[in-house]
């Protein structure tokens, strides 16, 4: 991976920011997946200059060019880099802060899944989630979160899932990495709301994106394309949500499924 | 020092544009240079900011390091007997009438608030309402010493170093960093001047009030009703001011005295002038104004002479504290044309009836009297400028945007000029276009020289000096 510490000669500049052309500026780690690309062309709608950071460079470049072709102008830029490579992360944020000319908005949307199977324990694949799904997220947010502290405002965005609500015997390794970046984001946001930043913990169903095409996914129930995702994610930055359920029906399946005993739940077959 | 530790939220004045960068506030030259070395590992954009009061990006390098340069603010020395004055940048201009105002001095250009920094006057070089008959700032600067991000002190005088003396001056501190200023305040003989206030009809009025009136006078400047169309565009109120002459106040030690200067805090003694931008803001709007304005070009139907003191005259920007905020949520934006005396009542017309065919009058235009200077990003010209102000919310912000580039091309085919410390849409090529190549490409050399790694970046520069 490139040193992102650097400045990237190659990158374009960016149209500046004027009072009646104002850009907010954004991180979106994972960009180039499916929900990370939709809410990126969301973002980019919406007046925002994005750095796109995922491990794809292909992907990202061509994300980029077809955002700076139909938002008109240059408004994105692009980082190659493995979130698991946690020791780089506060220098490649300071270029990518530098480069964006500020910040005000930090999203997290870097995942992997496994499915294994039911009787399948596979701690090579459950280490892999929860240095991506949790780490990375972690090694990230910890050096953002001080300087929207610092500034007394900004917003994080970390997608974590509904999996993350109860441990089912589907699937332990994501189900915990997921608890975890919720249970973190909700630390988080108890931390920093009293200096006026907002922590937006964004909880999706299934999500009609690669993932589900792996050997051994579920069959989709109530899937939301990636752009509807995009959308509901949207509304929620722009009123400063704590948790939102994409799409809005899983909160209330969820709040039954919380509400589960252990004496029944562990009996389910899900 | 961790120079990345304290990352802040910074505005322009106007509210209408944000940038967070790292704030650091050096004490001293070897802090400052201290900070272009790490900033410089770093690979990080420096700029310094005064008061902040630049109403567009001068002052803000998002992403990069700003040095708050009111860490140096002291008057290091003052002369009363021969009126020369060395202070640090970040030194205010009130601080610095404070000092000499009551010794009979008064600084030779002034901005319209008190809170500019020197710093942040000779990065702009300032004018006042008295630019026909004094130039800019720069004109009374003795001697200058600066730190270069190479880490050279130098010292300028218009004489010692001179390319550097009439670039730093104008430079929007794009060059280097102002460590000590001295300048030569001006004698007066009164704490009051003597205004003579005279209507002016439309523009062709209103030009030729500014040009006739300027000889005779010290200081004049027009308030120009912007709403008003037809045969009154143009109309206004001028105020041609004059110093009093030594003899003429008989009591100038009590004019003089600062209790006798100070804005009042209270509007007719009892209400606090502190909340009327809140009273302010149901106004600001194409009506409200118009109504504002009407009455107050008929309360100006008089003419008349008054005396006022130094601060309530040069002052006005300060006389309703946070008016600016009374634009609302979007904030105000300042578009400030100078140009030609023979071209300007043909293009202002054309603007400002643009402006009404849109919608989007200037809630607030001022005129004034200018002559050329020989500073090399000099925005002045033998003629006027026309400063106006626009509100700025969610829905007017694409149509302003286009407005405003309609009037750069106007101004531009007029021969005028713009003014970095206000304008803050104006393009890379629009700059490079009333420059010219020649004064670009000195400037550049200069930078090359000064900044070879170019540190000194505010976004401003970005905007307007891209490649």
């Amino acid at each position: 991976m490139p040193d992102l510490s650097k400045p990237d000669q190659t990158q374009p500049k960016l149209a500046p920011s004027t009072p009646l052309n104002p850009r907010r500026r954004g991180i979106v780690v994972g960009a180039s997946g499916g929900i990370g690309a939709a809410l990126s062309r969301k973002l980019a709608r919406e007046g925002f200059t994005l750095a796109l950071v995922d491990r794809n460079k292909s992907a990202l470049q061509s994300l980029c060019d077809e955002i700076n072709q139909t938002a008109g102008g240059m408004r994105t830029l692009i980082y190659e880099c493995d979130v698991t490579e946690y020791d780089s992360v506060p220098d490649s944020l300071r270029r990518i802060i530098a480069d964006l000319g500020g910040l005000d908005t930090f999203v997290y949307i870097a995942g992997v899944i496994y499915f294994p199977a039911m009787d399948e324990f596979n701690f090579a694949e459950d280490h892999k989630m929860m240095e991506v799904n949790l780490l990375g997220a972690m090694a990230w947010m910890s050096a953002v979160a001080p300087l929207f502290q610092s500034a007394k405002s900004g917003q994080i965005v970390g997608v974590s899932s509904v999996a993350g609500d109860r441990g089912r015997i589907g699937n332990p390794g994501y189900n915990a990495s997921k608890a975890g970046l919720t249970n973190y984001l909700e630390a988080l946001r108890n931390r920093l709301s009293r200096h006026g930043v907002n922590v937006l913990t964004v909880k999706p169903g299934m999500v009609k994106t690669d993932m589900l095409k792996l050997p051994g996914a579920p069959k989709p129930v109530l899937a939301l394309d990636p752009e509807q995702v995009a959308d509901l994610i949207w509304n929620g930055m722009k009123k400063r949500k704590q948790t939102i359920y994409v799409a809005g029906i899983w909160k209330w399946i969820m709040l039954v499924i919380r509400h589960i005993p252990s004496v029944i739940f562990r009996r389910l077959s899900f | 020092m961790d120079i990345t530790k304290n990352f802040i939220q910074l505005e322009n004045f106007g509210h209408s544009l944000s940038a967070s960068a790292y704030l650091v506030r050096p004490a001293n030259s070897e802090e400052i240079y201290s900070i272009f070395q790490r900033a410089k590992k770093m690979e990080l954009s420096v700029t310094a900011r005064g008061a902040g009061r630049s109403y567009n990006d001068a002052a803000l390098v998002g992403g990069g390091i700003v040095m708050d340069m009111r860490g140096m603010n002291a008057i290091t020395s003052w002369d009363n007997s021969t009126g020369l004055i060395t202070a640090q940048p970040g030194a205010t201009l009130e601080q610095i009438w404070h000092q000499v105002e009551p010794d009979g001095w008064w600084p030779p250009v002034v901005s319209g608030t008190m809170k500019t920094t020197l710093g942040g006057c000779l990065s702009a070089n300032i004018h006042g309402k008295n630019n026909f008959k004094m130039g800019t700032i720069g004109e009374h600067v003795v001697e200058f010493t600066a730190i270069l991000p190479t880490g050279a002190e130098i010292t300028c005088t218009p004489k010692k170093n001179a390319d550097l003396f009439y670039a730093m001056i104008s430079g929007m501190g794009m060059l280097g960093i102002f460590v000590s200023i001295t300048l030569q305040m001006k004698r007066i003989y009164s704490g009051l001047l003597s205004v003579d206030a005279l209507p002016v009809q439309n523009l062709h009025g209103h030009l030729a009030a500014l040009l006739d009136g300027a000889p005779d006078h010290d200081y004049i400047v027009g308030w120009l009703d912007c709403l008003a169309g037809g045969k009154s565009l143009g109309r206004g109120q001028i105020h041609a001011t004059r110093y009093l002459h030594e003899g003429e106040d008989p009591n100038p030690q009590e004019t003089m005295k600062l209790s006798n200067q100070s804005l009042p805090s209270r509007i007719f003694g009892v209400f606090p002038k502190s909340l009327l931008h809140y009273f302010m803001s149901p106004f600001i709007n194409n009506f409200g104004t118009w109504g504002v304005n009407t009455a107050k070009y008929i309360a100006s139907l008089r003419r008349h002479t008054f005396r006022q003191s130094h601060a309530a005259f040069h002052f006005l920007l300060d006389y309703i504290p946070d008016w600016e905020l009374s634009y609302g949520r979007g904030g105000l934006i300042e578009y400030q044309s100078f140009l030609p005396k023979e071209t300007a009542e043909s293009a202002w017309t054309e603007i400002l009836k643009l402006s009404h065919k849109n919608g989007l009058p200037p809630y607030l235009g001022v005129t004034k009297r200018h002559r050329p200077d020989k500073f090399l990003l000099t925005h002045a010209v033998d003629g006027f400028s026309l400063a106006t102000d626009f509100k700025v919310t969610n829905n007017n912000r694409a149509k302003l945007s286009r407005m405003l580039q309609d009037f750069d091309r106007i101004v531009l085919q007029a021969g005028g000029r713009f003014y970095f410390a206000k304008n803050s849409e104006t393009t890379a090529e629009t700059t490079a276009s009333f420059y010219g190549a020649e004064t670009i490409a000195k400037f550049k050399k200069l930078k090359k020289r000064c900044d070879p790694n170019g540190l000194l970046e505010s976004d401003l520069y970005k905007r307007i000096f891209t490649d």
